[in-house]
């Protein structure tokens, strides 16, 4: 019998042995060590940035870790996390000599809005977690985006850029920002088409929105509908789908 | 164990001793192999994909839709003429169902809106991947046998450029990183053919160095080839890493080889420099911004890409060259973008002062050559042949080598077994794409291949760019592409061609189909415009767009060019759609014109983009109307009124599908807006 229980032994072992080869080298969740702990984290740049699906955001995010007073701190150890799809580069890491920590965002494949978050632990092991939003556009709604640059937000966008001055402060009634969802998530899809394609009177609205109709395909339009729902704030909640309970 | 068993009985025996026996086990034997291949199936992958969508759909509302548009089993998408073999839609059932958008978990997504169907062309075209596979694994990953991974998503614009050749308005990736390949001066030394039979050419010609001894000095060049950008951030040349004494003996070979131009160095004016606010405002007032950028104190760059930045051009030009440059800068460059400015000499002098103040004192501050000895000037010839300077660089004695780089033009299909990848990189074609126009130098000693400052965003679009030149685009039958729009070479003829010719106007104005997109189109401007207005707005030019920064330049033409210029354009530059001279230029009836008032101001409410009343209105999208019937001719704007696009593609100003009779009216009103300066001629 001495065989048989020196080859459970053996095969108990070489399992072990397995086991932990194969398991995944746990994740330290701390990445490097920190030095100091900070009691929040402040989102320095890089939020609300609109970003194509499954590439790299074109800023940075930078989140700050300050201390009790407000001051930048240094040497604290700052996770990040998003959604499924989403990456970061790098995952995380101590913050600078200026308290800042900077990370390169590429957001999933989905269009839409994505939640991140950076998080640390202050002195006291307690989670502090900074939310931040960022916008993904796919094919149809960066063409939206492109149709909003070209004909729309000259009118429909308050800021000025060099390239591109704002007419807003010229017009008699006040455009709406494709960001306005407190408006804009009121009108259904048909009304926000029949307003593009047939100009402000069509909804008995100022005469000053022009018809886009003849000079928009509806793809276009549609396009740009689906750009503006993306873009809202607060977000756009699609009409109820009605489902069955469980 | 076995042999303490006094009577030892063979697992033979007792299995196949009785005959009835081996007959039943042999029998399950082969029922459960014959078992094997069903259970395979019934277990296999897509089977319980579906399964699972089953049960995703059923507790939705549009359950029973949902249902009937789902069929079981293996689907294809076939299309052999584009090598498609799709077996995506197996397991990804739900992407054409519009009522999914809700759902995140793959393989069950609706697949976002595209300008195709997806049955038309299939998956693998635009996403890569193994289409025939029927497995997770096998269609998404690379194999032994199947080397094509899952593209990534940021690189997917590459789809579309197979079949599309010219830009598309959709895909600003694709088109960026077309442009960079052209603009950087890659295509330079790598051939990139394109599948039409031409091959892909450069934007920008880098300058001549035959006469650089003219232009600059030596020093100049040492610090320039040291690192270009620090000289200018926005510089397309790229850094080719030499060593100090590579760089002093390529400076001296460039001088060395450098021969004189007459007359392309002025003697100095004989001018008091007046208050250097005299040069900013000649500057500004000359739109050199329009071309050329500076850097500001925050360090951003304002101004054009047109031209070379001139930060700090000070270090780099001769004033003798500068001089002669300003005064015509054809004399050095018979086929620059810039235009001749016909200044006066006290204007080249202050536009002179203001550029050579342009300068840094730590650029050359450390560069300090030695005259070079002959075997310094040999040894910088063998560089400048090693290095191929020739490629991008008219050198005179040095051919332009061909092939002087590996052929790009199926760079997108290249097997990964013959890729070499720096360690920690992922074993993809698009990484190494990516990595190598990252860092060139890393991959093997010894390579020539110069060193780029693009940012991240600029190399996802260049990979972009080369991923869409592969073997399935050279080889896509032609009745799915489409091919780009032959490139015009038109060139204006007689006297009025070569003042054009000398004012540069197709850096900015296209005609024919050739030329810049800063400025408006002139294909038409013959019809457009009142010959009065543009002799007028070619000895003063004003601003139709109050808004716009980029403008046209004051050329101080002569009364005699004006007039060469007018003529031509007036007679050459006519639609052959309407008669420019169908609709009178005054003498509507004021009931026409009131009507025409009352359809700007309420129906069609023009004013949100346009100024008629100075003091009333406000917009300024659009061009300013105050003077537009001194500007334009009434049949211009008529047709305009009818179908903006039509006269210049890609306007704007939206079309209203105005009657006849509203375009008659508004037309009528609009004529009568003659500006200020003619209402008090009448007076």
């Amino acid at each position: 019998m001495t065989a048989g229980k020196s080859l459970t032994v053996w095969v108990v072992v070489s399992a072990m042995a397995l086991a932990t080869g194969c398991a995944r080298k746990p994740v330290s969740a701390g990445g490097p060590v920190p030095v100091s702990y900070a009691s929040a984290l402040v989102e320095s740049s890089g939020g609300k940035q609109i970003g194509a699906t499954g590439s790299p955001l074109p800023q940075p995010l930078v989140v700050q870790a300050n201390d009790d007073q407000g001051n930048a701190v240094p040497g604290v150890a700052v996770n990040f996390h998003g959604p499924a799809g989403v990456s970061f580069d790098p995952p995380g890491g101590v913050t600078d000599s200026s308290g800042q920590l900077s990370t390169t965002v590429t957001l999933g494949a989905m269009a839409g809005r994505y939640q991140l978050t950076a998080s640390t632990t202050s002195k006291a092991q307690k989670k502090i977690d900074l939310k931040v939003e960022e916008i993904a556009l796919d094919y149809q709604r960066r063409l939206g985006q492109a149709l909003d640059e070209k004909y729309c937000s000259r009118c429909h966008n308050p800021e000025s850029t060099p390239e591109r001055v704002s007419n807003f402060d010229n017009l008699a009634v006040k455009p709406h920002a494709f960001t306005d969802g407190d408006t804009l998530n009121k009108m259904s899809d048909a009304d926000l088409l029949a307003i593009i394609g047939y100009g402000g009177p069509a909804l008995n609205r100022s005469a000053l929105m022009p018809p886009y109709g003849y000079t928009l395909s509806k793809a276009e339009m549609q396009a740009l509908i689906a750009y503006i729902r993306t873009v809202s704030d607060p977000p756009y909640q699609a009409p109820g789908m009605v489902y069955v309970a469980k | 164990m076995q042999s303490s068993d006094p009577k030892p009985v063979s697992l033979w025996q007792t299995l196949f001793g009785d005959p009835t026996r081996a007959f039943g086990i042999v029998s399950v034997l082969v029922l459960v192999l014959l078992a094997i291949a069903p259970a395979k199936n019934y277990f296999s992958e897509w089977r319980h994909y579906q399964k699972g969508y089953l049960r995703l759909i059923r507790t939705r509302g549009e359950a029973v839709t949902l249902q009937r548009h789902f069929q079981p089993g293996i689907q294809q998408i076939w299309h052999p003429e584009l090598g498609v073999t799709d077996r995506c839609t197996s397991c990804h059932v739900g992407l054409k169902e519009a009522s999914l958008f809700d759902v995140t978990v793959q393989p069950y997504r609706r697949h976002p809106v595209i300008p195709h169907n997806t049955e038309q062309y299939g998956c693998v075209i635009c996403h890569r991947g193994q289409g025939a596979a029927t497995t997770v694994e096998e269609a998404h990953s690379s194999t032994l046998a199947w080397e094509q991974p899952i593209l990534p998503a940021r690189y997917l614009e590459s789809g579309c450029g197979q079949c599309h050749r010219a830009s598309l308005a959709s895909t600003p990736q694709l088109n960026q990183g077309r442009a960079l390949l052209a603009r950087y001066g890659c295509v330079q030394c790598h051939t990139i053919k394109l599948p039409d039979g031409g091959s892909m050419q450069a934007t920008q010609d880098a300058p001549s160095l035959s006469h650089i001894a003219d232009k600059t000095t030596r020093e100049w060049i040492f610090a320039w080839l040291k690192d270009p950008q620090s000289y200018a951030v926005s510089a397309t040349m790229p850094n080719f890493k030499l060593k100090d004494e590579d760089i002093r003996d390529i400076s001296a070979f460039l001088i060395a080889n450098s021969t004189p131009i007459p007359g392309d160095n002025a003697p100095p004016i004989a001018s008091k420099l007046s208050d250097p606010a005299a040069g900013a405002s000649l500057y500004g007032e000359s739109f050199c911004a329009s071309c050329h950028a500076v850097q500001n104190a925050a360090g951003n760059l304002v101004g054009g890409n047109l031209g070379p930045e001139l930060t700090r051009i000070g270090n780099k030009a001769k004033p003798e060259w500068l001089r002669a440059w300003i005064r015509n800068p054809r004399v050095y460059d018979p086929h620059t973008e810039m235009p001749h400015y016909r200044f006066t000499d006290q204007q080249v002098a202050t536009l002179e002062g203001f550029l050579l103040a342009k300068s840094d004192a730590d650029l050359l501050a450390n560069v300090h050559l030695d005259p070079a000895t002959p075997e310094q000037i040999a040894h910088g010839k063998s560089l400048v042949m090693e290095y191929g300077c020739a490629s991008c660089h008219e050198i005179s004695g040095i051919k332009k080598p061909e092939n002087f780089a590996p052929e790009l033009s199926r760079i997108g299909s290249k097997p990964v077994s013959q890729l070499i990848f720096l360690p920690g990189m992922q074993h993809t074609l698009p990484e190494y794409i990516a990595g190598k126009i990252r860092q060139p130098r890393a991959f093997a000693p010894g390579l020539k291949m110069p060193q780029y400052s693009f940012t991240p965003t600029q190399i996802d679009a260049l990979t972009t760019a080369l991923l869409a030149l592969n073997d399935r685009a050279q080889a896509l039958p032609p009745a799915v592409t489409i091919p780009p729009p032959a490139a015009s070479h038109y060139r204006p003829a007689g006297k009025a061609g070569q003042i054009m010719a000398d004012l540069a106007c197709f850096s900015c104005h296209a005609i024919n189909g050739r030329g810049g997109d800063m400025a408006p189109d002139l294909t038409w401007e013959g019809s457009s415009v009142q010959r009065k207005w543009l002799e007028d707005f070619f000895r003063n030019p004003g601003t139709l767009r109050p808004a716009l920064i980029r403008r046209m330049p004051k050329f101080n033409l002569s009364s005699e060019d004006i007039t060469v210029l007018s003529d031509y354009i007036m007679t050459v530059y006519q639609t052959p759609d309407f008669e420019r001279d169908s609709m009178p230029e005054s003498g509507y009836s004021p009931t026409q014109v009131e009507r025409g008032r009352q359809l700007f101001y309420s129906k069609y409410a023009c004013q949100s983009c346009h100024i008629v009343d100075a003091k009333a209105d406000k917009g300024y999208i659009g061009p300013t109307l105050t003077a537009v019937g001194s500007r334009l001719t009434g049949a211009w704007i008529y047709h305009w009124l009818k179908n903006p696009q039509a006269l210049r593609p890609g306007t704007i100003e939206p079309n209203r599908n105005m009657s006849d009779d509203d375009a008659g009216n508004l037309t009528a009103f609009l004529m009568m807006q003659k500006g200020s300066t003619a209402k008090e001629a009448k007076r």
